[in-house]
């Protein structure tokens, strides 16, 4: 029996209630890990059963940036870095809604860091996905603070002299709730703990260690996406509950993901809204 | 698949069974889904699609276990699989047909 | 439509600025205030936060720094909640990111800016009128914004309302242009009933979700608004967008997502001048004041007018968009324009600009000192009495 093939005109992919379907196809290359990331995201909004009307999506700018315009529910694309802060008014002025920061490890970690370590301190009740590919791929492929030592890029062409940070390690010590790590390859795996990171109260930080295909790898002459989806085959480790201080991601080592933490908090509206009702008793 | 022994309960399990379908013109064709396939269902084809990539094909539709592994794995949003009735329960290590 | 009355606390009170610019922001329904603490402006959410305990769905965090602080009013104000934020010059210099971005998002939201001395950090505590053009001209491209300048603690109540008001109304940022006396002093301010106040609704989109478009514009430029959680499922970007709110790159689009964004406020300006004026019609010279100066120039005017000076005083509420055509009418009719500000000469080059050559314009040298002082604007009217003819640029007149 062959299996079917038909045009797009015909065939409806189950994702497609959550997407833009106007928009695509995406403008992610190919070999990219991003559309995995939102099919993952899809996938998990569906298992979760969260009702779609209440759910708001902020992206930053950069590839992974543009993902709030290809998912169908109520979406921002806002400034550099600050997608955070857009979502941190969103949520303290309504906390009924659900929300999610989707940008990628440049937006969210350089420019964005100041603003990713204050959500996770004041433990906004957010799911922040920081898609991590290691670079700037937007602008061409300039070094990003996750690039490894001694990678290169277009603004490093003399290896990366800057050690880079290890997300899950920064979100745990500033006060996230739960942290984890997936590559693009581990989809299932990272649906799931996407299903965990919206059912929890407080700010959830899920790292995407994703293929550039046209940057990253190609600077680096590591072949195309699909190498690097064979690399992370063959170079991850799962590993949960590993303490996040050890989660350091050298250039073409071993990679560790997991579940690292997973802990409850007082989330900032629940601290807010309960300070409200002492101070109207003590009036 | 080989077992050391014959599993008790063969007999009881019946297989899903997967119907691909391939939205040709949206591939870039990255080829993920023929690399991870558990039951190597896919390969690249020969053809073009619209704007120029080789989109996968699927060699042994028979083979598809309705796994969703290729589903999720697209980054474009491509190739997806719909259940079709299950197979009849086979016993393990003999072919189709056999006793 | 009329104000919540929780918000809303009648009465005859003793308020500072910054206390009468947070119950105007309550009275006028602001549910939401986001902040970074700077001198002179940190009591507006002292007083915010005092009155949270009756206005019970009033909500409030400050945020890690004054450029955050914008982009948590903006995604505040998506959710329906009437959003502010309060700064000085230098936060507002941080926040003109997000300026653009409420821009182009057409987002309705107030800034207060209790302006101090600058530049850099400046004084802290004292009071300057060094962020008018950085009001208008602040953030990068092409935009129109409304600036309003209240003179006394019980203008800065009356005018977040009509702030609110205007930002409802032409979904754009609007600023008010305070200073750090105007915030520290105590007066009388009353506040009326809440049938006595009248707020601007928010438009919404009344259609089914699916059929909404963000950035349809009615014939007025301005589009329909929806609040985040209703089914509507929108997408908006800063990136040059059509009606869709989703981002074209050509310049076909620019022209068609931007040009609204000028002419809703420029096609309107005629609504948008609020001018007080005091004995325009048969003077020869006219002061233009606008903020704190307004209340030397008042004692000024009166002691010229004493003295037989054809004197009179126009007195500007809203300083962006500048009135133009009033402006310039006056000035067919008059010698000159005497202009005091706290600065080095900012609305006085608008003034000099919008006179093209019909009246003398003469600036009241001042810089930072400190508060305007009468006698230096009634040197400057004596001077300007002894010019014969109208000469180029603006005056300035030393040894005063």
């Amino acid at each position: 029996m062959e299996a079917v093939k038909t045009t797009a005109a015909h065939e409806i992919h189950p994702m497609e209630n959550v997407l833009r379907m106007d928009r695509i196809p995406h403008i992610w290359c190919p070999g990219c890990g991003i559309g995995i990331a939102v099919t993952a995201f899809a996938a998990a909004l569906e298992k979760a059963n969260i009702d779609l009307n209440k759910v708001a999506i902020v992206s930053g700018i950069g590839c992974t940036g543009r993902v709030a315009g290809y998912v169908k529910l109520d979406s921002f694309h806002t400034t550099h870095g600050r997608a955070i802060a857009f979502a941190t008014g969103i949520k303290v002025a309504s906390p009924d809604m659900k929300v999610v920061v989707f940008s990628g490890d440049g937006d969210l970690i350089a420019i964005g860091g100041n603003h990713f370590i204050h959500a996770a301190r004041r433990n906004i009740d957010m799911l922040v996905v920081c898609v991590n590919n290691f670079i700037y791929a937007m602008t061409g492929g300039q070094v990003a603070p996750t690039t490894p030592l001694a990678a290169y890029a277009t603004t490093c062409p003399f290896g990366c002299v800057e050690p880079p940070f290890n997300i899950p390690y920064l979100a745990d010590s500033s006060g996230a709730v739960y942290v984890a790590r997936w590559t693009a390859l581990h989809v299932r795996r990272l649906t799931n703990s996407f299903v965990e990171a919206l059912n929890k109260k407080g700010l959830s930080v899920v790292e995407v260690i994703s293929p550039c295909a046209q940057y990253y790898s190609r600077i680096n002459r590591l072949g195309d996406g699909l190498d690097m989806m064979r690399f992370y085959h063959d170079n991850s480790e799962i590993r949960h509950g590993e303490d996040t201080k050890n989660l350091d991601i050298g250039f073409q080592q071993k990679i560790i993901m997991g579940k690292f933490v997973d802990r409850e908090r007082p989330s900032y509206t629940d601290r807010y809204q309960d300070w409200l009702k002492q101070r109207k008793v003590g009036m | 698949m080989k077992f050391w022994r014959k599993p008790l309960d063969e007999g009881k399990h019946k297989i899903p069974k997967g119907e691909i379908h391939i939205l040709q013109d949206r591939c870039k064709g990255c080829a993920f889904c023929v690399e991870y396939c558990p039951k190597e269902v896919l390969e690249m084809s020969e053809e073009f699609n619209k704007k120029g990539y080789h989109p996968p094909k699927a060699s042994k539709p028979d083979e598809c276990v309705d796994c969703h592994l290729c589903e999720m794995l697209c980054p474009e949003f491509a190739i997806y699989v719909t259940t079709l009735e299950e197979k009849e329960p086979v016993g393990v290590g003999k072919k189709e047909g056999e006793k | 439509m009329k104000p919540d009355p929780k918000g809303v606390l009648t009465g005859s009170h003793q308020l500072t600025g910054n206390q009468a610019c947070a119950e105007g922001a309550l009275s006028a329904g602001c549910r939401f205030l986001g902040v970074y603490p700077v001198e002179p402006a940190i009591e507006v959410s002292e007083r915010f936060l005092e009155r949270a305990k009756a206005v019970d769905d009033a909500t409030f965090v400050q945020m890690e720094d004054e450029i955050s602080v914008l982009a948590a009013v903006l995604g505040a104000s998506w959710t329906g909640k009437k959003a502010m934020t309060v700064t000085s010059g230098d936060g507002l210099s941080l926040m003109m990111e997000h300026l653009g971005l409420g821009v182009m998002l057409e987002t309705p939201c107030v800034i207060v800016d209790v302006q101090r001395v600058g530049p850099g950090l400046g004084l802290p505590n004292r009071a300057a009128q060094g962020d008018i053009m950085q009001a208008r001209w602040g953030s990068h491209g092409d935009y129109e914004i409304v600036a309003l300048a209240p003179s006394s603690s019980q203008e800065m109540f009356d005018h977040m309302i009509g702030a609110f008001n205007i930002s409802e109304r032409f979904r754009v940022p609007v600023m008010v242009m305070a200073d750090a006396y105007l915030a520290q002093q105590k007066e009388t301010v009353v506040i009326p009933k809440p049938e006595a106040i009248e707020l601007y609704p928010r438009r919404y989109y009344e259609g089914k979700p699916g059929t909404y478009l963000p950035f349809k514009r009615d014939g007025d430029y301005i589009p329909r608004m929806v609040d985040i959680g209703q089914g509507y499922k929108f997408h908006v970007t800063g990136l040059t967008h059509d009606d869709r709110g989703y981002p074209v790159m050509n310049e076909e689009c620019q022209e068609y997502n931007v040009h609204p964004l000028v002419w809703k406020i420029r096609k309107y300006v005629d609504e948008l001048v609020d001018v007080e004026e005091n004995g325009i019609e048969d003077a020869e010279y006219v002061v233009i004041s606008y903020g704190t100066t307004t209340r030397a120039a008042n004692k000024a005017v009166e002691q010229a007018r004493s003295k037989g000076v054809k004197i009179g005083h126009l007195k500007l509420n809203i300083i962006w968009p500048f009135p133009e055509k009033r402006v310039s009418e006056i000035a067919k009719k008059i010698k000159a324009f005497i202009v005091p500000e706290i600065n080095f000469g900012q609305i006085v080059s608008e003034v000099e600009r919008v006179c093209y050559g019909k009246a003398n314009v003469v600036f009241v040298v001042h810089g930072d000192k400190g508060m305007e002082d009468p006698n230096d604007i009634l040197v400057a009217i004596e001077s300007v009495q002894k010019e014969t003819q109208i000469k180029d640029g603006v005056l300035e007149y030393q040894g005063a």
